[in-house]
């Protein structure tokens, strides 16, 4: 039966973790995020498992890093300038193939930069997140119902494929508050690690957690192999489209700005504009495929994002350059308004007249 | 015929790769006679550190994580936390601990976690050629001191017992020496103590336990061992520094 109850995007993300079998939550607080903290800290103890707050986001991945290591479901989540601070463990926790989920609600930069929502950790999320050859998987919520099912289905994916699982949000998500069926959370299957640090308890070989090789061959083989499972990987990239069928001009937006661009698609409809949007839901894997095939009948693309241009990137990639693609965007924690993505779409489509 | 001396059976049947003369060898075989003497080897999870101690995953017969420089506390804390029931100590140098992973140690003392530090200091970093670490003594060269360390220049030495043993959560903090053998059988005894206090959850333990670069130094195994003990000790007091059933 549907279990309707009312809560902020950080909170939702906190119960989806309890819900999934998380019982190792190791945090820093840091604004818009300190709700998934504060949630843990209240709930964590009565369920048996453990609230720690560390003394950076350093040493929190670092513990998240040894509790996973153990063969547990640990989370950590943070803000940018924390996400910065973690990434010389998630580097480390892709070289031993560790699954953790890591939430990032993002706020403006670079530096300390605000507390307003933003989306410019693209590129770290999705790019480089640690030095090496790796990758995370990248799931973007767009309303607190998403939150909260993109954890559970968070922790699902960082077992099966033994990798980090990033939840990206943003400040505005993390504080809307909205009705969210929390009954989807129960489904946790149960992988088998029998590579954790458990203690051998005289029954097995020994097991290792280890990142270093020191033959470059050795080491090459093994990026190639897990680039092999990154391949397969490929396999979950998903979008959530909206009015896409005869669009002719595509939005490409995640996040808090999808949710803005489905107005401004109502208003240019309304004005006889066929505009339609493509949702990535999974920013890694980025749904390339999704956006070729749009490209064969779409005549322009607008990207609506909250940074200076970093998911356009993947988006011309995805095209090949095939079709014009304009940006929308706002920084430094401003959001964009539907009468801007409006105009932007205009302008798109009077580009493609012309 | 009797076998009277033999590897104990936690640390494994594989050559290390630590310098001719280095005491890590020693330390290592330490703390596997102490796993066997408590049958720890079975439930025990070891953290290798970065520093010349990184390859301890291949040395130690008991599951072990590798972490990144520096933060073994925290990995530590967190394969703890997940499962109580395992024994869980952490091995690393001075640089590791003492410089990058200052706060990793202080705060995983703060707060009690039941783990054990074996802390090896030898006043220099090895794995990397030699540079100057916390612990490098005044007047000590070093590829990054090569006029001697000064400490109005480069500042001063951590103590690290000293400091950890101010804290509350600590249970017990003992400095010792393997450069004769007497030192190095109470070397055993403390480390045994640090393992039994863990196993009673008693919170944090740590052994410092003074120790050689002959490579580093510049020195034969020998002097290196008589250079500790005329330069290091003086600087680094043996003892406990804190033992929560004592004082
Ligand atoms: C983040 C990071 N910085 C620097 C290094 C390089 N590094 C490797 S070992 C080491 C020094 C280790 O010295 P110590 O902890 O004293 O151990 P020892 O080698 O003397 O046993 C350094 C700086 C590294 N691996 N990672
Ligand atoms: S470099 Fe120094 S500390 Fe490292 S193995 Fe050699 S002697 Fe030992």
């Amino acid at each position: 039966m549907a279990e309707k109850v009312l809560m902020k995007g950080n909170e939702a993300i906190a119960e989806a973790a309890i819900m999934a079998g998380c019982r190792h939550f190791f945090g820093y607080p840091i604004t818009p995020q300190t709700e998934v903290a504060a949630y843990m800290a209240k709930r964590m103890p009565k369920m048996g498992g453990t609230y720690l707050q560390a003394e950076s986001e350093i040493a929190a991945i670092n513990m998240v890093y040894g509790a996973s290591s153990a063969g547990v479901r640990a989370m950590t989540s943070s803000s940018s300038p924390g996400i910065s601070l973690k990434s010389e463990g998630l580097s480390y926790m892709a070289g031993s193939d560790l699954p953790a989920v890591l939430v990032n609600i993002q706020r403006g930069g670079p530096g300390l930069g605000g507390i307003r929502p933003s989306q410019s950790d693209y590129f770290q999320a999705t790019r480089s997140s640690g030095h090496g050859d790796f990758h995370m998987i990248v799931l973007a919520p767009n309303n607190v119902q998403e939150m909260f099912d993109l954890t559970v289905e968070a922790f699902e994916l960082a077992d099966q494929y033994r990798m980090t699982a990033m939840i990206l949000g943003d400040g505005m998500l993390g504080q809307v508050m909205e009705p969210v069926d929390i009954s989807r959370g129960e489904a946790a299957s149960n992988v088998t690690k029998d590579w954790a640090l458990t203690g051998t308890k005289g029954q097995r070989k020994r097991n290792v957690i280890n990142s270093l090789y020191l033959e470059a061959e050795e080491l090459e083989m093994l990026n190639l192999k897990r680039f092999e499972k990154y391949a397969d990987v490929e396999k979950i990239a998903r979008t959530d489209n909206y009015l896409t069928e005869d669009a002719e001009v595509i939005i490409v937006a995640y996040g808090i700005c999808a949710r803005i661009a489905r107005n401004a698609i109502n208003e240019a409809r309304k004005k006889g504009i066929k505009a339609g949007l493509i949702r990535p839901v999974t920013l890694w894997p980025f749904p390339k495929n999704q956006l070729k095939t749009a490209a064969e009948k779409a005549k322009a693309f607008v990207v609506v994002e909250m940074s200076m241009g970093q998911m356009i990137q993947d988006v011309e990639l995805s095209i090949r350059c095939s079709r014009p693609v304009h940006l929308c965007s706002r920084t430094g924690g401003m959001v964009p308004t539907p009468e801007a993505v409006l105009e932007a779409i205009e302008n798109a489509a009077q580009a493609e007249r012309s | 015929m009797e076998i009277v001396f033999q590897r104990p059976k936690a640390l494994s049947d594989v050559s290390s790769h630590y310098c001719p003369g280095c005491t890590h060898g020693i330390i290592h075989r330490l703390v596997a006679e102490v796993l066997d003497e408590l049958d720890l080897t079975g439930k025990t999870v070891g953290v290798a550190p970065v520093g010349c101690a990184v390859l301890a995953y291949n040395y130690f017969e008991c599951d072990m994580a590798q972490a990144a420089h520096g933060r073994a506390p925290a990995v530590a804390t967190g394969l703890k936390r997940a499962n109580p029931a395992n024994i869980v100590f952490t091995y690393q140098g001075d640089g590791d601990l003492a410089a990058i992973g200052t706060a990793e140690t202080i705060h995983a003392a703060a707060r009690g976690e039941n783990i054990t530090i074996i802390f090896v200091n030898n006043a220099i970093y090895g794995m990397t050629g030699g540079q100057m670490a916390p612990t490098t003594i005044p007047g000590q060269i070093t590829q990054t001191s090569p006029y001697g360390r000064d400490p109005k220049y480069a500042g001063f030495p951590l103590k690290v017992c000293e400091t950890l043993s101010t804290i509350d959560g600590t249970a017990y903090a003992e400095r010792v020496s393997v450069d004769s053998v007497k030192n190095v059988i109470n070397a055993k005894k403390a480390i045994k103590k640090a393992f039994e206090y863990q196993i009673a959850g008693k919170g944090f333990t740590i052994v410092e336990v003074l120790s050689t670069c002959s490579t580093n130094w510049g020195l034969e195994p020998v002097e290196a061992l008589t250079w500790l003990r005329e330069n290091l000790i003086p600087y680094y007091p043996l003892g406990v520094y804190k033992d929560k059933e004592v004082f």
